[in-house]
């Protein structure tokens, strides 16, 4: 089998708050023969304050990332596990095509970009299209059977569309197909696309408790056992917030909020430590366990 | 040659960028010149009959008018200068308004260009030659496309007034969309209690020969005389035996069938006749689902048919009709609205269509015109109508407004009240769109007496929850965001021309723009006329309308084909091409570029030379740029009259850079 190499950018979160879905994601692309190589001495994407500020500057601290991932060899994309560096990372190539744009940011730039820029792609994307459904269908070992999940994709993951360039904006579907793929029942699930709140957690609390309260209710109201994620922020809205939740809306969720990469996984035979399973709020632990009773 | 050059002020339009007197002073200053003038309104009756005076005071050989373009008033002058006695064809135009005083506010450059333009037609006029039209028969048949209701009454028209009609039907009944709809607006009478006598008149008449399940492989000629292949698409059923007696449909064990009649609400049988008045009411059966086409086995269809009118084995079969003229009218479809997966389109199946919600309140509907929802068939409480999905909505590509959507909503809100009294309905709108006779009042009942509530604003999403539907959108007159729980969902959905719309405007020759709707020939003066000569339009084939406007429409159809019958012979254009015999080597590349096949070979002395067919020709000079030895010349714009216009055009850049 050809291994696929990419730069990798694991970005902030993948340090510190969403650690778990950093290791997962390195242990399941190493198992899928995708080998990932981290970009050196990456720094901040801008994350979400940035480009609400100068947008030169932001594009200059992806450009940054963009020039550094270039000299690693034999790379055909970069890819990031996180939305929000994908959309800075995507925002900023795009942006950077046009020739003035491109003459701005290089004057704050030590090392100025030149020539082509690789592509950038989430890790669900290369999954998706690199790997392939069939591929990872052929791979799992322990399918997760009896286990009904709800996909949520969360607001960046596909917008804006003619940037992001993956799955429908208003109907994605790579979600999906990766949780049938791993024998999982999908919960049907509508507000695929919505905001959880974002970073508003920190601001205005009681945005989040109402948005990431409908996705929890809607999840629950289909069945769902457990919901998928592929964002940090909404999986730390879901998951660490979740009991602030259910005060203010009085609910009483014990909903599980796995990054998709954790799942796949499980599937693919990891031991739930490996995918860092313990770092989860609310604990799968007895969701894992009647399934594989 | 004495020429007379008239410069038109067109009141502010030319005169207020043009220094018009200027251009008349020069003119004046051309050798072949022997009058000028300028006028207010060249194309008014004092203007005309200026125009007249001087040809005939000055003994002019022919006439320069400086003015608009000369699709708007060319055949006016040309009139003109026949009534002063002269060959219209010694007339030429410069259009100084479209190509000069309406592109630029440059006065100075301006008439600059004016003079040039006047120039180069009267350096044209001066090797015009007199032409004189050929007169040719009529037949006085015309071929409807499209048996909806304009093409409905399109053909009644015409065979009212004595033509003989061939209707051609794409579906296996005619009655189009019309017959699909359960009342109408503003009027809520029953759609096709009014359309079924019509359609029963089209069965009738002794002037229309009907063919349903048919389209038009090939349409060849012209204005007068058109040959059009017909592909009757094979039914298995000879419908000249079948009596439309239903036994077949109650027999055939294939019962879960696509319903288009329905709009694929519910199913129907393999072998079916689509609805109860449709016209012809024969038997056909849907290949695709029928057991028999697809194991070989069953059959029972035609064990049952008293007549024997099954024929498993038939083939398609072409028939070629000869007409004088065309009245295209195959209609709109409803844009693909699953492309709004926000709403669910497809996806849920209680997000339903306009049309599809029609079926369901429809008395021969699926469910015998009671409301039930297509996925537990339990009665909606809540039903909330979507507008403007696929109208005015750029990011699908669909900009303009279909028109008729804000009406239909408004007639199924009235009509969910009627169907169940204790039903609440939304609408959530753009702007409501309710121009014609009787439709604001219409719209305020909905609104007043049947307590619609209307919602301005855009709906950003639909998604199923607990067994219902959240629709969550704006009001953007409260200025909140609104939330309502619905059992059922209608998509207020937009028109498009008909699928293989440009296919046909191809065959037809006609024009059609991006959405699959045919151009008309002038959208204020020419609704119905194309820029084919015999070739008319009517109905949503032309755009979105509503009943009223696309029966008028097929009305008009009608009338003009009447008057251009009401001759037994046409004159043809002679702005034709014609061969050179001397000079033609017989190569035949005029034959091989002629786009409307108008050139043959002919044998003269031993030799092989081309031949136009001068009614074929349509003027379009092809084949005079492709001839070799310059030996096929189109009549009125020959090599020597348009080098004649360049050389004028040079002459003056050329004093320009001397001088």
């Amino acid at each position: 089998m050809t291994t696929l190499r990419y730069a990798y950018y694991p970005g902030c979160s993948g340090l510190g708050t969403s650690k778990e879905y950093d290791m997962s994601t390195r242990a399941v692309c190493e198992a899928l023969g995708m080998e990932l190589i981290d970009i050196t001495d990456w720094s901040c994407c801008g994350s979400s304050p940035a480009h609400t500020v100068d947008d030169r500057l932001a594009g200059a601290l992806s450009a940054r990332n963009l020039v550094q991932a270039g000299d690693i060899e034999g790379v055909d994309a970069i890819i990031t596990p996180c939305p929000s560096c994908l959309a800075n990372l995507k925002t900023a190539r795009h942006r950077l095509q046009k020739p003035e744009f491109r003459a701005e940011v290089n004057k704050l730039l030590e090392r100025p970009v030149h020539g082509d820029i690789l592509p950038v792609k989430s890790v669900l994307q290369a999954i998706v299209e690199d790997v392939g459904m069939e591929e990872l269908r052929y791979r799992v070992r322990t399918p997760l059977k009896g286990m009904s999940i709800a996909p949520y994709y969360g607001c960046i993951m596909n917008r804006p569309p003619k940037i992001m360039e993956f799955d429908s904006h208003e109907n994605p579907m790579a979600l999906d197909n990766i949780l049938e793929a791993l024998g999982a029942t999908v919960a049907p699930f509508n507000l695929k696309v919505e905001c959880c709140g974002a970073s508003f957690g920190v601001a205005r609390r009681d945005i989040v408790e109402r948005l990431s309260g409908k996705l929890l209710n809607l999840a629950a109201e289909n069945n769902a056992q457990a919901m998928v994620t592929a964002c940090p922020l909404c999986q730390m809205n879901l998951d660490a917030r979740q009991n602030q939740i259910n005060v203010a809306n009085s609910t009483n969720h014990v909903m599980p909020i796995f990054y998709f990469t954790q799942l796949i996984g499980l599937a693919l035979g990891f031991s739930q430590s490996q995918m860092g399973l313990e770092k989860l709020v609310v604990s799968p632990r007895e969701l894992l366990a009647g399934a594989a009773g | 040659m004495k020429i007379g050059v008239f410069i038109c002020h067109c009141g502010s339009n030319i005169a207020g960028t043009v220094d018009v007197a200027k251009v008349a002073e020069m003119a004046k200053s051309l050798p072949e010149v022997a009058f000028a003038s300028d006028t207010m309104y060249a194309c008014s009756e004092p203007g005309q009959e200026g125009i007249i005076g001087a040809i005939k005071e000055m003994g002019l050989d022919g006439a320069v008018v400086a003015s608009c373009t000369p699709r708007m008033h060319g055949p006016t002058f040309m009139r003109t200068v026949a009534r002063a006695g002269l060959n219209p064809y010694m007339f030429e135009m410069a259009n100084i308004r479209e190509h000069v005083s309406w592109i630029g506010k440059d006065k100075e450059a301006n008439t600059a260009k004016a003079l040039d333009l006047v120039r180069m037609a009267v350096a044209k006029l001066a090797r015009n030659k007199p032409l004189f039209a050929k007169s040719f028969a009529i037949n006085k048949r015309v071929l409807v496309l499209g048996g909806g209701v304009a093409g409905i009454q399109a053909a009644l028209d015409c065979a009212d007034g004595g033509l003989e009609v061939v209707l051609v039907e794409k579906t296996t009944t005619i009655g189009g969309k019309m017959a699909k709809l359960d009342k109408t607006f503003p009027t809520v009478d029953c759609s096709c209690c009014i359309l079924g006598p019509k359609m029963v008149d089209v069965a009738q008449h002794p002037n229309i020969t009907l063919y349903a399940s048919a389209e038009v492989d090939e349409v060849n000629g012209y204005v007068g005389n058109f040959q059009v292949k017909v592909r009757k698409k094979p039914t298995y059923v000879d419908w000249k035996l079948c009596t439309g007696c239903g036994a077949c449909l109650e027999k055939c064990p294939s019962k879960k069938s696509p319903d288009l009649f329905n709009e694929l609400v519910g199913t129907t049988t393999a072998i079916n006749i689509p609805f109860p008045q449709a016209i012809p009411k024969k038997a056909s059966i849907d290949a695709g689902s029928c057991i028999k086409f697809k194991t070989g086995k069953c059959g029972i269809c035609a064990k049952v048919c008293p007549v024997k009118a099954i024929n498993y084995e038939m083939e398609p079969e072409i028939v070629t009709e000869e007409v004088g003229a065309v009245i295209a009218a195959t209609g709109y479809d409803l844009m693909d609205w699953t492309v709004y997966e926000q709403y669910g389109g497809g996806r849920y199946k209680d997000v339903i269509t306009s049309l599809q919600y029609e079926r369901l309140l429809s008395a021969s509907g699926p469910t015998g015109g009671h409301i039930k929802r297509p996925s537990d068939g339990k009665e909606p409480k809540t039903v909330v109508f979507i507008q403007c999905v696929g109208s005015r909505d750029k990011s699908v590509g669909r900009p303009y407004c279909s028109g008729f959507c804000c009406m239909y909503t408004a007639k199924q809100a009235i009509l969910t009240k009627d169907h169940i009294p204790d039903s609440e309905s939304y609408v959530f709108y753009m702007d409501i769109r309710a121009p014609g006779k009787m439709y604001d009042e219409f719209t305020r009942r909905a609104m007043e007496e049947y307590g619609a509530k209307y919602v301005r604003g855009r709906v950003s999403m639909v998604y199923p929850s607990g067994g219902r539907y959240v629709v969550r959108g704006v009001d953007t007159l409260a200025g909140t965001q609104v939330e309502v729980e619905a059992d059922l969902v209608v998509l207020a959905v937009g028109a498009e021309g008909a699928t293989g719309a440009a296919h046909l405007a191809e065959k037809l020759r006609i024009s059609y723009d991006a959405y699959g709707f045919y151009m008309e020939s002038h959208p204020k003066l020419k609704p119905v006329e194309t820029n084919t000569a015999g070739v008319y339009v009517a109905g949503c084939v032309q755009g979105p309308k509503d009943i009223p406007t696309s029966v008028a429409q097929g009305s008009a159809a009608a009338a003009k084909v009447l008057a251009l019958f009401s001759k037994d012979q046409l004159q043809s254009d002679p702005q034709v091409s014609s061969v050179d015999l001397k000079r033609c080597v017989g190569c035949m590349k005029c034959a091989m570029t002629c786009p409307f096949g108008a050139i043959k070979e002919q044998e003269v002395r031993g030799e092989i030379k081309a031949q136009v067919i001068e009614t074929m020709c349509q003027g379009c000079g092809l084949c005079t740029a492709t001839c070799p030895q310059g030996a096929i010349q189109l009549q009125h714009f020959t090599d020597n009259q348009i080098l004649a216009e360049v050389n004028a055009l040079l002459a003056s850049e050329l004093e320009e850079t001397q001088g």
